[in-house]
This record gives C-alpha cells, structure tokens and sequence, in this order.
C-alpha cells in the first residue's frame, strides 16, 4: 500500500448524499479480475451527462473528491476504492461514510476524512467559486487546509499510522502467529467445518 | 455489568487484544465467490501464501450465473472469466467450490444456512455486504472487502475495531398479512439508510421470537440497508430446530456441547445497548419503496411524498432526484404504481418459505398480461424443494417463469436485467438507480406483495385479491 502523509489538490463537489457503491462503480464493472482499469466506471451513469460535475473541463486533473453525506452505501465492493483511486482521487471528504466503505478506504490508502457537514458546504462553495482553488489534506496534523478554512479530523492513532507507513494489515497480523495459533488450539471441537482437516 | 449477545460472540473470538490497536478477531467461516475474490487470491500468489485454514472456507458461483440454459457454456465471455478464475483459483488453493450445475450450488447466503455452517456464536464474513443474513443464528457476520478477504485467507482473523451495540425491539403481534419483509423495510425507512452506522443491531421481543428461520434471515439480510455493521438474533429453539440433522451441524456428544453454549447467547439483562429503538408490531402495514434507497419506503396504503414536505434539505433533494429517475408524482396512490416486470428471489427474499407463500397466492390466478415474472430460488436445494411441493407448477401455470438458482436480477449481472425505463416489484434488498439494469425502476416488496402485484399488474397486497390462504400442504 502507497503510504499518505499529505496531499494537495483541486477538488471535485460532488452535491449529493446517499451516494451508494452502484453509482460509483455498476456492477457490470465488477466482472473484472484486476485491481486496476476501473477508472472508466466511476460514476458512469452520470458521466453521460455532459454536465456532471466530473465532465467539467475546470475538474480535469482534480484529486480531492468532497461528498455528501453518507457515501459509499451499499455494498461491500472494494472495487468503489479502486474506481476513485484509478481516476486519480486520493481523498474523499464526507460528512459520514458507510462503515465498510470506509474501512476498504483506508485499506488501499484512499483516505477518507470526516468534517462537520458546515465545513464541507464551505468546501462547496469554495470549488464552486473557483475550481482552481486547491485543498490540503494533512494527515500528520490531521488538518484539512483550504483558504479560510482550517478544519482537524479525528482518525484513529492505529489507521492513521498504517497509512503514514503504507504498511500491509497481512503482515503486521502474521507477526502474532503464536496468538493465533494458541487461539485455534482452543477451539471447541463442535465448532463447524468445511471440509476434514 | 451484563454483555449483550454481541460482545459474548465478540469476546469469544478475541485472538489478541492490545491497548490502542483494533482487536484481532478469529473467523469461524468465510464464505467465497466469483465477484470479490479473484484480487484476493492474486495477492496470495503475489506473496507466496497459503489458505490458512481451507475446513473453514467454501466458495460458490451466484451472482454471474444464468437462469437459463446452465449446460450451455455461458454467453458473456466477461462473466464466464470470472467463474472460470474462481474455478482456477478453488483448484489451485484447494477451497472447495459448489459451481453452477452442482447441488449445493446457489446464493452464497443461502448456501451457508442450508448446510448448516452458520450457527450460533460463530463469526462469519464473506465478501457481500448481505453477509448480515447469518446473524438470523445469532452469529457475528459481517461483509468485508477485498483486502479483507485475502486477510481472512492468509490468517483466519481481522483486525477490527468493536462496533456499538444498538437494539431493535419489535413487540406484539404482527398483523397477518404483514411479513418479515414489511418489518425490516419500515424498521429501515424509520431510522434511515444511515441509521444503524457504527452499530450491531440485535433485534429482540416478542414478535421476533415467533419468527420463523427463513424470516429472521430475511430481516437480518437488511441490516446492512439501514447502514448497520451486521444484525443478530439471539438463538432460541427455533434455530436449534432448524439445525439439527443437517449437514455440518454438530453430533452427538457435540451437538450437546453446542447447544449448552448456544442456549449462553442471550444479552443479560443488566446489559446495556448504546441506542435502543422500540415498535409496535400492531401499527405494522405491508411496506414498499418509492425511491432510490430502501429507506425511501412507506406502507402501501400510503401516496408518493411529496418532497416539500422534507425538512432536511438533503432529504428533500434526495427525495426531488428519486421521483424524477423513478417517473413517480408526489401524491400519487403507491397502489396506482403499475410495474412490467416482478421478480422473487435474491437472499433476501428467495429461500423455500418466500416460495410457499408466493406461491399460495398465486395458486389458481394468472399473471397479468403484460407482466413477466420471475421465480428465482436461491438455491438449487431450495429449488428441488419447491419442485417436490408443485410449486413451480404453480408458478408456471400462473404464467410465471421457474428459473435456475442465482443472484439473478438482485443485481442484473447476469442476462436477467430490467430494460431502461422498466418498473420491476422485486424482493430483493436494493432499489438503488440501475441496480436491476441501466435505468431500471426498482420498488422493494415482500414475496406476498409480490405475488400480488403481479396478479393486478400494479403494486398490490393480497387482501387486494381479496385473498384467502390456500389450505395446508401447497
Ligand atoms: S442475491 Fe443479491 S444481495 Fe444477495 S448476494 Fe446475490 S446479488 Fe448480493
């Protein structure tokens, strides 16, 4: 995983909430058996409206996607995480996002940062004032920096260090193979099985 | 102070716990298919590792599978891939796989219950939100992505951190022509699709405990609608009954040993929930959706809202867009709502009990011209099943169409699509724009309203037909 520290970019206002894990990316998409090539996807049903924010001309190259909130609904595909990161997002914020949504996230070191709904219609009007107008997203300082506005996020200490370190959860968990193993030892032996071991 | 069912089966299943980082969780069963695991087995082969534990990993196709013609080879080569990855993949690792054609294949949610692999006090996930359904058995089951997939392959745990506890106490009778469906759809439409964020829902009283297994399932299987993390039931008789004898359920000595835990799985009554929501079964109606999530639901007597009458200004917005993809009126009787297509199935809605009572009611009727419907068991099991008790003569005497098991038109990744602009009463769990096919207008019913609907042609409950339960046995 690419680790986060901090990113600046122009940013794309997206103005809708409930936006659900079918619009990011439809489920036809998800046929597909790589991680990468998703881009085309994101958000296609409303792409074919040459007015959809994202087809804005002023939006080209934008990396900060600022949502409504509860983003990310629906389903569990990680394949949402993909389609924004190979567009180029490297940080949605929202006033909330749907838990698995969010822990898929931070897995694959998209960050998603929680701000007061207030702070993210100031954002709004921001971009929409001038879309050249770039937003900082300081994961050190967990800050997020945009002119006049100045707004710190809460992630948890433990997320927030897996992302300043791009470190992969396999890993660090394989570190506690012995707590693992004296787990499975004790396992009542009615417990069920697939297969016979 | 007491736990609640959630936190036992949570700390039952503590591998580590560490000051300031998330729990690692052991899982007892991970359920695997085509669509959210061939980037999961990639990374393994990347890194050189193993399944950890393949007696607790199963895998089955659903939800690119054909409803027709399953001995053909199938038509979208995209889709055919992807089974085909998971084949080489089951093969490769060693994960036993029911694929299409196989008697135990079918929707990953059904398959697991039927076998009897989910039970009580286990932790279950797979990669599907609809992984909530297990919580009917008083298991923690939980969706998770992709990464998480190959984290549960690799080591058999999660880190994760504890979810709050929320309680959904449902008491009282419900009215009799008014279902598990209709209860989730109006539990969801109260707290929103956002409502249940951050928490595990257990819902408890009375009205639950009369429930059958299919129908707890049916409710669970919503949870993640409401935005909820997973939803529980705490096991009674009931699901001991619905266990006992199957496949991958305990024996003898065992079974014993397993029951005197399960009976353990109940909140204490000092326990105390971060958030409590009380109904009323009484006030209960049968429930559909207008709009574009399954929060956008009102009982069926009721007219489209008007979205003035939002004070929320997204809600209003939301409530604005809905209409205009849906092409409703504010105002509108939702009974006037006339749909082209009714489908019943998915793992919400498609296991044998959904069958008989659609069935039932659609016995001796037709089908409205112009009208196709769908039957899609879950499975293939449930599918001999119905085939056994005539139903799917029923069926296809109303003049309905008996398919093959699958996802089918849950999601339309499969041939089985809405046409743009086409209205379907569909028993799945998602009304969400295009989620049936590209411009496609979903409304979320229970299989009775369902059947219902598709006798008048337009959105109906049985007591429209003034209906009366067929007798026993069909
Ligand atoms: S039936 Fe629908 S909701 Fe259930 S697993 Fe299949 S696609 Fe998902």
């Amino acid at each position: 995983m690419e680790a986060f520290t901090t990113h600046t970019g122009r940013a794309v206002p997206l103005r809708r909430s409930n936006v659900d894990t079918d619009q990011i990316i439809p489920a036809h998409w998800l046929k597909k058996v790589t991680r990468d090539g998703f881009e085309d996807g994101l958000f296609e049903a409303w792409r074919k409206d040459a007015d959809f924010v994202l087809n804005r001309p002023e939006r080209s190259g934008a990396s900060v996607l600022v949502a409504g909130p509860d983003f990310g609904t629906g389903s569990s595909r990680e394949h949402a995480v993909w389609a924004l990161q190979n567009y180029g997002f490297k940080t949605v914020i929202s006033s909330r996002f749907a838990d698995i949504f969010r822990g898929n996230s931070l897995k694959n070191g998209l960050l998603t940062v929680v701000l007061e709904q207030s702070v993210v219609d100031a954002l709004w009007e921001l971009t929409e004032a001038d879309p050249t107008v770039e937003i900082t997203v300081d994961l050190e300082k967990r800050q997020v920096l945009a002119p006049g506005i100045t707004a710190d996020f809460e992630l948890d200490e433990n997320a927030r260090w897996r992302l300043l370190n791009g470190l992969d959860d396999i890993s660090l968990t394989l570190q506690n193979e012995a707590d693992i193993a004296a787990y499975e030892a004790g396992r009542p032996a009615f417990k069920p099985r697939t297969i016979q071991a | 102070m007491g736990r609640t069912l959630a936190e036992k089966v949570w700390d039952d299943h503590v591998v580590r716990r560490a000051e300031g980082e998330p729990d690692l969780l052991f899982i007892d069963l991970h359920l695997l298919h085509e669509v959210t695991s061939p980037q999961a087995f990639d990374g393994l082969r990347k890194n050189g590792r193993q399944v950890r534990r393949l007696d607790l990993t199963i895998a089955t196709e659903d939800h690119n599978t054909p409803t027709l013609d399953i001995d053909k080879p199938i038509a979208d080569p995209v889709s055919r891939a992807q089974l085909e990855t998971l084949r080489k993949n089951c093969a490769e690792f060693g994960v036993r796989l029911h694929p299409l054609g196989d008697v135990e294949q079918g929707v990953v949610h059904v398959v697991g219950p039927q076998l009897g692999l989910t039970q009580p006090g286990t932790t279950v996930v797979c990669g599907d939100s609809h992984t909530s359904t297990h919580g009917a058995f008083g298991a923690l089951a939980f969706g998770i992505g992709t990464s998480q997939v190959e984290h549960v392959l690799a080591t058999q745990t999660l880190p994760l951190a504890r979810p709050k506890t929320m309680a959904i106490t449902v008491e009282g009778e419900l009215p009799d022509d008014v279902t598990a469906k209709d209860l989730i759809l109006a539990i969801i439409a109260r707290i929103g699709t956002g409502g249940g964020q951050g928490y595990i829902l257990e819902y408890r009283g009375s009205a639950i405990e009369k429930l059958s297994m299919e129908a707890r399932m049916t409710i669970c299987n919503m949870s993640i609608e409401a935005g909820a993390r997973a939803g529980m039931i705490a096991p009674d008789q009931t699901t001991f009954d619905y266990l006992q004898g199957r496949d991958h359920a305990p024996e003898g000595a065992d079974w014993d040993a397993a029951v005197e835990y399960w009976k353990t799985l109940r909140t204490d009554d000092d326990a105390v929930f971060d958030a409590e929501v009380f109904i009323d079964a009484a006030e209960l109606a049968p429930f559909v959706t207008w709009g574009t999530n399954p929060g956008q639901g009102a009982p069926l007597s009721a007219n489209v809202p008007d979205p003035a009458s939002y004070e929320d200004a997204s809600e209003r917005l939301a409530a604005e867009k809905a209409l205009e993809y849906m092409g409703l009126t504010a105002g509108q009787p939702l009974r006037d709502i006339n749909v082209d297509t009714v489908f019943v199935g998915s793992c919400t809605n498609g296991r044998i009990e959904d069958l008989r009572s659609a069935a039932s009611i659609l016995q001796g009727r037709k089908v409205a011209d112009g009208v196709r419907m769908l039957v899609v068991p879950g499975s293939v099991r449930v599918a001999l099943q119905a085939v056994e008790e005539g139903l799917d003569k029923v069926f296809k005497e109303a003049g309905a169409e008996w398919r093959h098991a699958g996802c089918s038109m849950c999601l339309g990744m499969n041939p089985d699509q809405l046409a743009p602009g086409e209205r379907s009463a569909s028993t799945s769990n998602r009304n969400f724009e295009g989620r049936q096919g590209k411009g496609g207008r979903t409304h979320l019913v229970s299989p009775q309203v369902a059947a219902a609907t598709a006798v008048l042609g337009h959105l109906a409950s049985p007591a429209d037909l003034s209906y009366t339960p067929a007798p026993a046995g069909v």
